[in-house]
């Protein structure tokens, strides 16, 4: 019982996606818009196991989902667009990429760490600038989306809704049990106490490296839908804004747990699209906003009801 | 005697120009407690952080059940089965009493690349987790978490964590430190039990507990060992009387035997 009240909020964010397109948001422009949500839902989700989990603060997880989605660009240049291909290499770029960086980066800590991931983000993204044979700066733009045996699955909105939603679901249930299973116990003791993790016998680097590993394949995959929901790429696309935007939604959502991340990048989507249909220069309110929330959410938006019970308590 | 558990070799260590620790030689056997005393600044932690690896001494050898653990790591040490307490609390703030418990058992058994069972229902784990605390005294808080212990709750869940781990060597930096009087008391209370089942080197400024518990006292002063020997020699020991004299707590004749 108490697991399932704990579970609320995530459950509640999916069961309403599960009926979103039935409650008024079954039209295309919806849709899209939730498709982008939870793309970046579930790189936030993987970027909170990271920072909520293993204490790692990556400031370069877009190059992870740049990867995802530049593997599709390349494959679909080669005319391979197969998801039982695509898919797979796009998570193993993407992990690939997690492994050798975080290989470097996991030996540092703190500031840091999220210098050297900021750095390999940015060597990543001015890497996908040079692809001159993918549209360099300016993006590529798929022949077609994606195909799933044979069938063109992921071109229909419907399915495609369901596709993002079941992705998000999955990356959300593997990130919770990873983080409940021994492995997490010692991120989490990691990332609370190194010394005494240590002491205890456990080296925090393989632990570490693994987790950013994963945290990477998962954002690659995202990467993979990413493309397929713009059916165009470009390196802006993961350029460090991203990767501080994910961050963001992760801190804003609040890092005490993977549903934290989820709020968040709802929230910021939501945000960002209802401001800037209001306002030309809506980056100055949403800027205000995020301040605020940063400053008055301590436990982010997933701390919000706790805050506010304790506030009626108090008062 | 036995094979001792550990044995400190000509162990030497240097901070700058400030000699730490001065060839010292020790040793713990199977199921003694050997307690090493010494004014503050003396060098004892910094003799535990290099038996424990968290610092390399720059001479000597450090030998773990018979085999030079020296060069070795600080979480390979620990996987020996060498456990240590700190000076200042160290444990998993976040977590409950119990799931640091559990996290010691963990590191104990098996390996810790396991992804999928939820590690809090495993029984084993669990189980090992709850002797511990029962040993020191924490079953009834075993699901507080331990950032919201009392300091003295803290020390013994410092305690069980070792414990937890099955270890062939306690390494204790002060457990008493800090403790009010009743705390102190439980915690004498529970070292006493462990006497006799765990190897221990115990450092410690509280001297009735060390000359009720020690089977042999060290006394380091200035990172030299100046005696080794029973309570009742140490004592006796003029060199010892005259180290800690001009202290306040001139401990050894305030000390029953
Ligand atoms: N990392 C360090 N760098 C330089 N000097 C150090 C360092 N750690 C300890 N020292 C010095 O080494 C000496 C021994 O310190 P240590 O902490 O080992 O003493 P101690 O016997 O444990 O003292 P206490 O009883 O106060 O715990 C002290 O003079 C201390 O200032
Ligand atoms: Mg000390």
């Amino acid at each position: 019982m108490r697991t399932l009240a704990k579970e609320a909020p995530a459950l509640l964010v999916l069961g309403a996606l599960a009926a979103a397109p039935w409650l008024g948001f079954g039209e295309s422009w919806a849709l899209t818009l939730l498709a982008r949500a939870m793309i970046l839902a579930m790189a936030a989700v993987s970027l909170s196991f990271l920072v909520g989990g293993a204490g790692l603060v990556s400031l370069g997880h877009a190059a992870m989902l740049g990867f995802g989605a530049y593997a599709v660009v390349i494959l679909d240049d080669a005319q391979i667009v197969e998801a039982w291909v695509v898919l797979p290499v796009a998570i193993t770029a993407a992990a690939g990429f997690a492994l050798v960086t975080g290989a470097v980066a996991i030996r540092t800590s703190g500031v840091h760490f999220i210098m050297i991931t900021l750095a390999f983000g940015q060597m990543a993204y001015f890497t996908a600038t040079s692809l001159s044979g993918y549209g360099g700066d300016d993006g590529y733009t798929l022949y077609a989306r994606t195909e799933l045996g044979g069938s063109r699955i992921l071109s229909d909105r419907l399915s495609f809704h369901f596709i993002c939603l079941g992705a998000l679901t999955l990356t959300w249930l593997v990130c919770r049990m990873l983080l409940a299973s021994r492995f997490g116990r010692v991120l989490r003791a990691v990332r609370g106490n190194p010394l005494r993790a240590q002491a205890l016998g456990f080296s925090p680097y393989p632990y570490r490296l693994l987790a950013y590993v994963i945290a990477g394949g998962l954002a690659g995959a995202a990467g993979f839908l990413f493309a397929n929901a713009t059916e165009f790429v470009a390196p802006a696309y993961i350029a460090w804004q991203r990767s501080g935007e994910l961050l963001f939604m992760v801190i804003l959502g609040g890092i005490g747990g993977l549903h934290g991340a989820l709020l968040g990048a709802f929230g910021f989507v939501l945000l960002e699209e209802v401001l800037s249909h209001q306002w030309e220069h809506w980056r100055i309110a949403f800027g205000v906003l995020l301040i605020l929330a940063v400053l008055y959410l301590p436990g982010g938006l997933a701390g919000l009801p706790a805050q506010l019970a304790r506030r009626r308590g108090g008062g | 005697m036995a094979e001792p558990v550990l044995a400190l070799r000509g162990l030497r260590k240097r901070f700058g120009g400030l000699a730490v620790t001065e060839d010292v030689s020790l040793d713990v056997a199977p199921g003694e407690i050997h307690a090493v005393i010494g004014p503050n600044g003396a060098g004892k932690t910094t003799l535990i952080n290099q038996i424990s690896g968290v610092l390399a001494p720059d001479a000597g050898r450090i030998l773990f059940l018979g085999r030079d653990i020296t060069r070795l790591k600080l979480h390979r040490r620990a996987r020996l089965g060498l456990a240590r307490s700190f000076q200042i609390t160290s444990i998993i703030p976040d977590f409950t009493a119990l799931e640091n418990a559990a996290l010691a058992a963990q590191a104990g058994e098996g390996t810790s690349f396991r992804f999928f069972r939820p590690a809090g229902k495993e029984a084993g784990l669990n189980r090992a987790a709850m002797v511990a605390l029962e040993q020191v005294g924490l079953a009834r808080r075993a699901n507080t978490p331990a950032g919201a212990m009392s300091h003295g709750e803290k020390r013994q869940l410092e305690l069980a964590i070792a414990l937890a781990t099955q270890p062939r060597l306690l390494l204790l930096d002060e457990p008493l430190a800090g403790a009010g009087p009743e705390e102190t008391e439980r915690l004498i209370g529970i070292l006493s039990l462990l006497r006799r089942r765990y190897a221990i080197l115990l450092v410690e400024h509280d001297m009735q507990a060390v000359f009720a518990l020690a089977d042999r006292i060290s006394v380091l002063v200035y990172g030299r060992l100046i005696a080794t020997g029973t309570p009742a020699v140490i004592r006796q020991n003029a060199e010892v009387r005259a180290a800690y004299l001009g202290e306040d707590d001139i401990p050894l004749a305030a000390a029953p035997c």
